[in-house]
């Protein structure tokens, strides 16, 4: 055994409005350079929909992730060494601009320099590609809040075999947000894919990062990626990646988009897990196992025996301490409520989701039996978003899984509105649900009061390093001249330059920014 | 012996194999962040599907063939029974398939990059300058291959060029056998000098990186900041690509 730590995420997606404030704020920090238009370390998608690229969640199109040979070894789905080097040249299975979607901007100037007319000046779509007009016909969020479902929603890759039940007339559609960002597997694909070894997970909190100087521009990443979040800068030539905000991480901060995230949804922490175990719970053979062979590579931060193998392999004391806090733990472990995205990938993702349950809540109502605990179950599995979506989305087609978080949702809230009336909760609807009452008011203090020191528990990277840090990744000049003389002091204005990222105290970082958080109401 | 002779068979090859290496140096230490094919397979799929491939295994069938051809000499492959006569055949042969692979895929490679508009607004002036070399030295090649040495009545370059061209490696140049050689092989010579003066400075460096070290690698990869990290050599930015 070999204990190592991964920073993780759980996103409560009952809490999603689809705001892409999340995205916006990424995109300022990490995105806003020439060769990245189209990059969106993190995106929102609308669910049904078809997802940025399109389709890529359909691995027999694109072959990312992981797969069982015939002797039930592990393999990347696009091939193994040998093949990747014979078709270095041409990468077979990587996705065009096209998948993703023609960036633009606007022609502004025009408005300023258009002739007095009687018709307004109007600013014309231009391809950031090649400068000349486009005719829009695609973008990142082209299908937000299920626009053109219709005709583009059946594509959804996790509708297959569903097709008969899910409608896209309006009154009887269905919809949610699934916000996505790098998964920072606990075995990841594109890691395993590069050829040049310049992607690599960090040793002390497993965040996969791409060296840039590295990176040689091969792109087996990008397709090794299932989830397609490692992308192609195509004016460097280098692969870029969300980062999980390293530098805010090191300082005992919460990423961007976590920090800005309007609806609070997202839950950072600290995960301690079996490095050795890893390979064999990613060769499960059943896929509707991998989420519990995941599980049981995480190990119990509160047990002693962990805690001291931490200790032995290097873990520093206020990690561990911090792993022992971890909402991600709580919520994916203790409480069972989150799951993984699309585990049958075979990377043990590590940012994981709370299922939405938000429209059972209107079934229920219209029956007008909340007090009853078998309506409440009942509803879950007549809910508007049907259960096997959710299902082919988050536990591998299994709905058990599914349904248990959805159940234990559901009784959280029976339970909750019953104490907040003023009334008494019945203890037979945690129990129905396999909680107790203290572990109920543990879920409703990290997902519905959800205090910022709750939802973030990160630990500094220690400053003794912090030399260390420095020299490794100070450096990173992602930001380069452009070759369109025509917009490149536009753009040299927004170049990212690093510059040393002093790592907070670490009894400074949570009480300062928390000053700034106005008080819930309790 | 002219001092043309002395220039084109001494000076350049000298001073363009000096750049060579000298170039990798400098730029292998400060631009490791351009080090890169610099693909444009994002932009364009369907043609570079077709037409990389078959320049690039091209390209290494036709060097393969020149190490064969011009670093082995031919006492060698005398001495292991292999006839002048017997060569000239598999030379001319295998070489033409080489060289229909190149044309053809070069003929794609530089329509994709003049026609598809995503691609040529990629084109910087080094690259210009590596296609322009790369359809001289490739077209004298074709020349070579085909019209002298699979149609024509063949020329035993390895009597001349192969011997000028190890001289250069050994400190024992014989320029004059390169002068007496056909203006083909001369002009094929000469472009393909500059093409090497000029590789570390593109993005040709690339070829370096084919990642043979991806065989026998561990599929996953960790690095640890608390682990010792060699710092890189210089934090100052790479220069700007034009």
């Amino acid at each position: 055994m070999r204990i190592m730590v991964n920073v993780g995420m759980v996103m409560n997606l009952d809490k999603c409005i689809g705001c892409h404030t999340c995205s916006v704020t990424c995109k300022q920090v990490w995105t806003n350079r020439r060769g990245t238009e189209y990059v969106w370390f993190n995106n929102v998608e609308t669910k049904p929909g078809l997802g940025y690229p399109k389709r890529y969640e359909d691995q027999d199109r694109w072959r990312g992730g992981w797969e069982l040979d015939r002797r039930g070894r592990l393999r990347l789905r696009s091939g193994g060494w040998l093949y990747k080097l014979l078709t270095i040249f041409a990468n077979p299975d990587l996705p065009t601009i096209d998948d993703y979607a023609e960036p633009w901007t606007y022609d502004y100037e025009t408005l300023f320099t258009a002739p007095v007319s009687a018709d307004d000046p109007v600013a014309r779509a231009r391809s950031q590609l090649t400068g000349r007009p486009l005719a829009l016909r695609g973008g990142a969020n082209w299908d937000d809040n299920l626009a053109g479902a219709p005709e583009h929603a059946g594509a959804d890759p996790n509708l297959r075999g569903m097709e008969a039940q899910v409608q896209f007339e309006f009154t009887q559609a269905f919809m949610f947000y699934l916000p996505r960002i790098c998964e920072h597997c606990l075995n990841p694909s594109c890691v395993a894919s590069c050829p040049s070894g310049a992607m690599y997970k960090r040793e002390e909190d497993g965040i996969v990062l791409v060296d840039q100087d590295k990176c040689r521009g091969w792109r087996f990443c990008v397709s090794g990626c299932p989830y397609k979040k490692v992308y192609f800068n195509h004016q460097t030539g280098k692969a870029e990646k969300c980062t999980f905000c390293y530098p805010r991480i090191e300082a005992g901060l919460p990423t961007i988009c976590s920090e800005t995230c309007v609806g609070r949804l997202r839950h950072l922490g600290l995960i301690l897990y079996d490095a050795d175990g890893v390979r064999e719970a990613a060769s499960v053979r059943d896929p509707h196992r991998l989420l519990d062979a995941q599980l049981g590579v995480f190990c119990d931060p509160a047990d002693p025996t962990v805690q001291a193998q931490a200790r032995r392999d290097g873990i520093p004391e206020d990690w561990i301490e911090a792993a022992q806090r971890s909402p991600v733990y709580a919520l994916a472990v203790r409480h069972r409520v989150a799951l993984p995205l699309h585990p049958e990938f075979r990377t043990l993702p590590m940012v994981w989701y709370v299922p939405p349950l938000s429209p059972v809540v209107n079934a229920v109502a219209r029956r007008a039996a909340d007090a009853d605990p078998d309506d409440v179950f009942y509803a879950v599995d007549q809910m508007r978003i049907p259960l096997q979506y959710l299902a082919n989305l988050l536990a591998a087609g299994d709905v058990e899984p599914v349904r248990a978080a959805l159940r234990r949702l559901a009784a959280l809230r029976a339970y909750m509105r019953e104490q907040q009336l003023g009334g008494t909760p019945d203890p037979a609807i945690p129990a129905r649900a396999g909680m107790d009452p203290g572990a109920l008011d543990e879920l409703y203090r990290l997902l519905a009061i959800a205090k910022y020191e709750d939802r973030y528990v990160i630990p500094s990277a220690h400053t003794e390093t912090a030399d260390r840090l420095a020299a490794v990744h100070t450096g990173c000049s992602v930001g380069w001249e452009s070759q369109f003389a025509a917009t490149a002091s536009h753009f040299r204005a927004n170049h990212v330059q690093f510059v040393h990222v002093q790592p907070r105290r670490p009894d400074h970082g949570a009480s300062e920014t928390m000053a700034a958080e106005p008080e819930q109401p309790s | 012996m002219t001092s043309a002779t002395l220039l084109a068979w001494i000076v350049l090859p000298y001073l363009a194999i000096a750049v060579f290496a000298v170039g990798h140096a400098w730029r292998w230490r400060h631009d490791q962040f351009g080090w890169t094919s610099l693909s444009t397979q994002l932009q364009e799929r369907r043609l570079l599907m077709w037409g990389s491939p078959l320049f690039h295994y091209g390209t290494l069938a036709a060097i393969a063939g020149h190490v064969i051809g011009i670093l082995i000499p031919a006492s060698w492959t005398a001495a292991i029974g292999v006839s002048e006569a017997t060569y000239h055949v598999f030379s001319a042969v295998a070489g033409t398939v080489a060289i229909v692979a190149i044309g053809i895929g070069l003929v794609i490679l530089v329509y994709r990059r003049v026609a598809v508009r995503r691609v040529a607004v990629t084109t910087s002036r080094v690259d210009v300058a590596v296609y322009v070399l790369l359809i001289v030295i490739i077209g004298l090649g074709a020349a070579e291959t085909i019209a002298v040495n699979l149609i024509g009545p063949g020329y035993d370059y390895r009597a001349t060029v192969a011997i000028w061209f190890r001289g250069l490696f050994a400190a024992d140049p014989h320029p004059e056998l390169m002068a007496t050689a056909p203006w083909l092989y001369q002009a094929h010579a000469i472009s393909a000098w500059f093409l090497i003066a000029l590789w570390p400075f593109s993005r040709l460096v690339h070829a370096w990186s084919y990642p043979v070290l991806y065989l026998g690698r561990p599929w996953i990869v960790y690095r640890g900041y608390r682990s010792a990290v060699r710092p890189r050599p210089s934090l100052t930015p790479t220069a700007p690509r034009r």
